[in-house]
């Protein structure tokens, strides 16, 4: 690793673009290549618009055969090239490259292969998350990760993500539930990591492909796992008067052997802000509200909230409600999954963080934010996957007001240093993109972000693939004055630790 | 840094200078998997043996690390203290068994067809690079997704890339209920039986299927695993005959570790499958994972069964090779370009190739 150079990106200058058109345009027809300003301005950022890039072109291919044509071209003319799903992605993964091509998947969004015996679908990378689930409904199936953005965001973005949901505590992320993807490296050649058989020879490329975002290759496919849809879940809504409490039930919930199909925690601010928003009956006046969802037979089901219940009574639950239909049952999900939608009616914009902290120290983290509040003069409301740790702070500013952006920048990187004091990662499912990149520095130390590059150049040695994302220069580590936080140590070293 | 540690650099760097090669090894339990071992002079030991402990366990986050000598052993007792396990039932081959060695082979046990394989649950890890430096992917947390996921990657990678210091693993909680039923049936309806179970919420948590010693079509078992109720309804829908807690318990034991009559063959292979293929006829010992994995006597043509399988769309691992030649490789090939990937990653991790050279496949 040592005598390479530390990062792998892009730096040949301008690249020529006529004589890369002329070898492109001989396999991709005109309709699939779009170049004007006027037609490439809606590639310029993904769902994070604080970073744009106007790309100088963008290309849809319609099959995989065009997708190798563009990359091998790519690699040829040394053209740097951003891959694209459907750009709900929230750290500027899909944000273009000055000087290159976006490669838009969306056009391969067929389903080519469902199978209900042996639960699998073989799907193109634009097809949407919640499409599979629709097509596997009449089987009494479904896909289990379940994005929020689920009814927008494509296959290839969350295995390029490895994007969660709210049901991912029991049923795993995208890493746990796709079995197979078929990749076009920058050399044009088609791997296959994975394969529905298990535990293929070889090295686990296939996860190790999952959360690459974009930078290893293009999926074209993607095969995924399906399961049978319970025959019921119900959730229990629980109010608590302080968010150390409600963190406390479900650390009792866990303790006591239950993996509940959902486990969301939502703090008083993010209560208050989406409940004029879905009317869902929310508590205004609990400090932290609790979802918690149990699915199987209506018996395991029924057996498992009495449970559920009693711990959080004992843990001092002040109102706890049962859903009683699967209307009610959505309803008291749709506040938790409108979070985004809800904060973007109370504020002009609002900035949804994404840290993972070892939930023990969650009491502690909250109040860190509270304090943040203070010292940066905003507001931040808390929604978090609680069963695994998985915190989205969401800041609200006024892009109008001078000053405001560079101040949410600041507050939501002081919240990222803080989850990496406290043990856990800059981010949970949203990945890194150029969003995060300046923390990178901070997470990992230079031979760590050395070992990242090394990967990256196995996969991609001309560095064309999405480049400048995620493993931040050493360069740009000076410059941010920003050295590795010791994860290593222990924010209380001193307590027991089991 | 740690003595232990330094004592692994200073080992590291006298492979590089020296361009003799080091096997990583934990307890020498699992040595016999992958590809045969160069000849005993060729090269040295790096012992993890003596880099043991748990490091840290916190059973409410559902998180355990240890190091990579820590026997495993001692890391199931100390989750069986707390209700929990290792959900993927990893083989146990004796009490000098290591964690290390448990997640650097990445096999899985009987539960895999339920709980997902050894590789889904590591969470981070801490390697030896090549240059005798200790890096730390991931971590302690279930969701992260900073930066790539080196800790899978190294999940099964037989130490192909460097040896692994220390683990963190997600654990899970014992299921409430286990029950086991027997089923009358040879190989065929046997596979098509759990195909049928698969798209249905049943909570099958392993299967086995045998022929009978005496004779008749084969037998199934099938274990059930969850609350009470769940456990209760699948025994409904799948029939058959319940065994005692006690032969169940030793019986799925004897599976897991390996130590069933079924594994004596050798050679013996391990062929993984698509679900819903069908029997490979001759040779079939034990299916387990609903069919997905065949154990299968050696008797068998090896390029014969490997071209079988490969049209099956699955894989043919040499899993206990003794009789069998070591031109004779263990993994099925690799395609060109997916070679090209581990051959470039093994160069940017291993530059003079020092760590276990040829244990997965002749090119690195
Ligand atoms: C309202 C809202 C709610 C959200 N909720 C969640 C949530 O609950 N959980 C969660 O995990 N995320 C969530 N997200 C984030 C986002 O939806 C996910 O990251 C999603 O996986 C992105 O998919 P996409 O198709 O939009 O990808 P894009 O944004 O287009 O791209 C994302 C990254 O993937 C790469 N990429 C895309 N397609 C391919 C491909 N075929 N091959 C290789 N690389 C590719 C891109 O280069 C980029 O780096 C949310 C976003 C929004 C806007």
């Amino acid at each position: 690793m040592d005598a390479l150079p530390a990062v792998n990106e892009h730096r040949g200058g301008t690249p020529d673009l006529a004589a890369f058109m002329d070898q492109v345009r001989r396999d991709v027809p005109a309709h699939c290549i779009l170049t004007g300003a006027d037609q490439t301005r809606a590639y310029e950022c993904d769902g994070l618009p604080l970073y744009r890039e106007l790309p100088r072109l963008v290309f849809l291919p319609e099959n995989e055969a065009q997708v190798v044509a563009v990359l091998k071209a790519c690699r040829d003319h040394r053209v740097p090239v951003v891959p694209r799903g459907a750009g709900t992605g929230l750290s500027g993964g899909a944000m273009p490259h000055a000087e290159g091509a976006v490669v838009s998947l969306a056009k391969l969004n067929r389903i080519l292969r469902l199978d209900p015996r042996r639960c699998t679908a073989v799907v193109g990378p634009g097809v949407r998350n919640l499409a599979i689930s629709e097509a596997a409904a009449a089987y009494g199936l479904y896909y289990a990760p379940d994005p929020s953005s689920q009814i927008a965001c494509s296959i290839g973005g969350n295995v390029a993500e490895n994007a969660g949901g709210v049901h991912c505590l029991k049923y795993g992320q995208t890493v746990h539930n796709v079995l197979r993807v078929r990749v076009v490296t920058i050399d044009g050649e088609i791997v296959e990591l994975g394969s529905e058989a298990p535990d293929a020879p070889g090295l686990n490329l296939l996860q190790a492909f999952i959360g690459s975002e974009g930078m290893l290759g293009l999926a074209t496919e993607v095969t995924v796992r399906l399961i049978p849809r319970p025959r019921s879940a119900r959730v229990v809504m629980a109010s608590f008067p302080s968010v150390e409490l409600a963190g406390e039930a479900v650390t009792r919930i866990i303790a006591d052997g239950i993996i509940p199909a959902g486990l969301e925690l939502m703090d008083r601010r993010a209560v208050n802000m989406v409940e004029p928003f879905v009317h869902a009956d929310y508590d205004l006046d609990a400090e932290a509200i609790l979802l918690c969802e149990s699915d199987g037979t209506p018996e395991e089901v029924a057996e498992e909230i009495v449970r559920v219940e009693a711990l959080m009574r004992e843990v001092g639950a002040t109102r706890l409600q049962v859903s009683a239909s699967e209307e009610e049952r959505l309803k008291f999900w749709a506040g938790r999954k409108n979070a985004f939608p809800a904060a973007g009616r109370i504020s002009p914009d609002f900035y949804c963080m994404d840290g993972t902290i070892p939930r023990r120290h969650l009491g502690a983290v909250l109040g860190e934010i509270a304090d943040m509040e203070r010292q940066f003069g905003m507001r931040c409301s808390n929604v978090f996957h609680a069963g695994d740790g998985n915190l989205h702070p969401l800041i609200l500013y006024d892009a109008n007001r001078p000053g405001e952006v560079e101040r949410a920048e600041a507050f939501g990187a002081a919240i990222l240093e803080l989850c990496i004091r406290m043990g856990g990662t800059i981010t949970g499912e949203h990945g890194v993109g150029i969003e995060k990149i300046n923390q990178m520095c901070a997470q990992f130390t230079r031979e760590e972000l050395d070992a990242f590059s090394a990967v990256k150049r196995a996969f991609d040695p001309h560095g064309l693939l999405n480049p400048l994302k995620v493993i931040p220069t050493l360069a740009r580590c000076a410059e941010h004055g920003k050295m590795h936080v010791h994860r290593g140590e222990m924010p209380f070293p001193d307590l027991p630790r089991f | 840094m740690d003595a232990t540690l330094s004592n692994f650099s200073e080992q590291v760097a006298r492979a590089r200078a020296t361009g003799r090669p080091l096997v990583v090894r934990g307890g020498g339990t699992r040595l016999f998997y992958g590809s045969p071992l160069p000849p005993e002079d060729s090269f040295d030991w790096l012992d993890m043996s003596g880099y043991s402990g748990v490091v840290h366990y916190e059973p409410t986050e559902l998180v355990l690390t240890a190091r990579a000598g820590t026997p495993l052993a001692e890391i199931e007792t100390l989750l069986a203290s707390r209700g929990q396990m290792l959900a993927f039932e990893p083989p146990r081959f004796g009490p000098a068994d290591t964690f290390g060695g448990c997640v650097a082979t990445g096999l899985s046990g009987p539960r895999r067809m339920a709980s997902g394989p050894l590789s889904d649950f590591v969470l981070g890890c801490r390697l030896l690079n090549a240059d005798g430096k200790v890096l730390h992917f991931g971590g302690e947390v279930m969701k992260n997704v900073a930066g790539y996921d080196v800790s899978r990657l190294l999940a099964g990678s037989l130490g192909a890339l460097g040896p692994l210091l220390e683990i963190s693993i997600k654990v899970a909680p014992r299921p409430r209920c286990e029950a086991t039923c027997m089923l009358d049936l040879d190989e065929q309806s046997a596979l098509a039986a759990c195909l049928d179970w698969r798209a249905k919420p049943i909570p099958v948590s392993a299967t086995a299927w045998m022929t009978d010693p005496n004779g008749a079509g084969g037998r199934l078992s099938v274990r059930l695993s969850g609350n009470e109720s769940a456990v209760r309804d699948g025994m409904s829908a799948i029939g058959g005959e319940r065994l005692a807690e006690a032969d169940a318990g030793a019986f799925w034991r004897n599976l897991r570790d390996q130590t069933h009559d079924a594994f004596r063959a050798r050679p013996l292979w391990r062929v993984t499958l698509p679900a819903g293929a069908p029997p490979l006829a001759q040779g079939t010992l034990l299916d387990e994972w609903g069919g997905s994995l065949r154990w299968l006597d050696g008797a068998t043509d090896a390029a014969a069964l490997r071209a079988r399988v490969r049209a099956m769309g699955g894989f043919a691992c040499l899993y206990r090779r003794d009789g069998i030649p070591d031109e004779v490789p263990t993994f099925d090939p690799l395609a060109p370009a997916l070679l090209e990937i581990h051959q470039r990653l093994k160069r940017e991790f291993d530059p003079d190739a020092i760590f276990n050279r040829g244990r997965t496949y002749p090119e690195f």
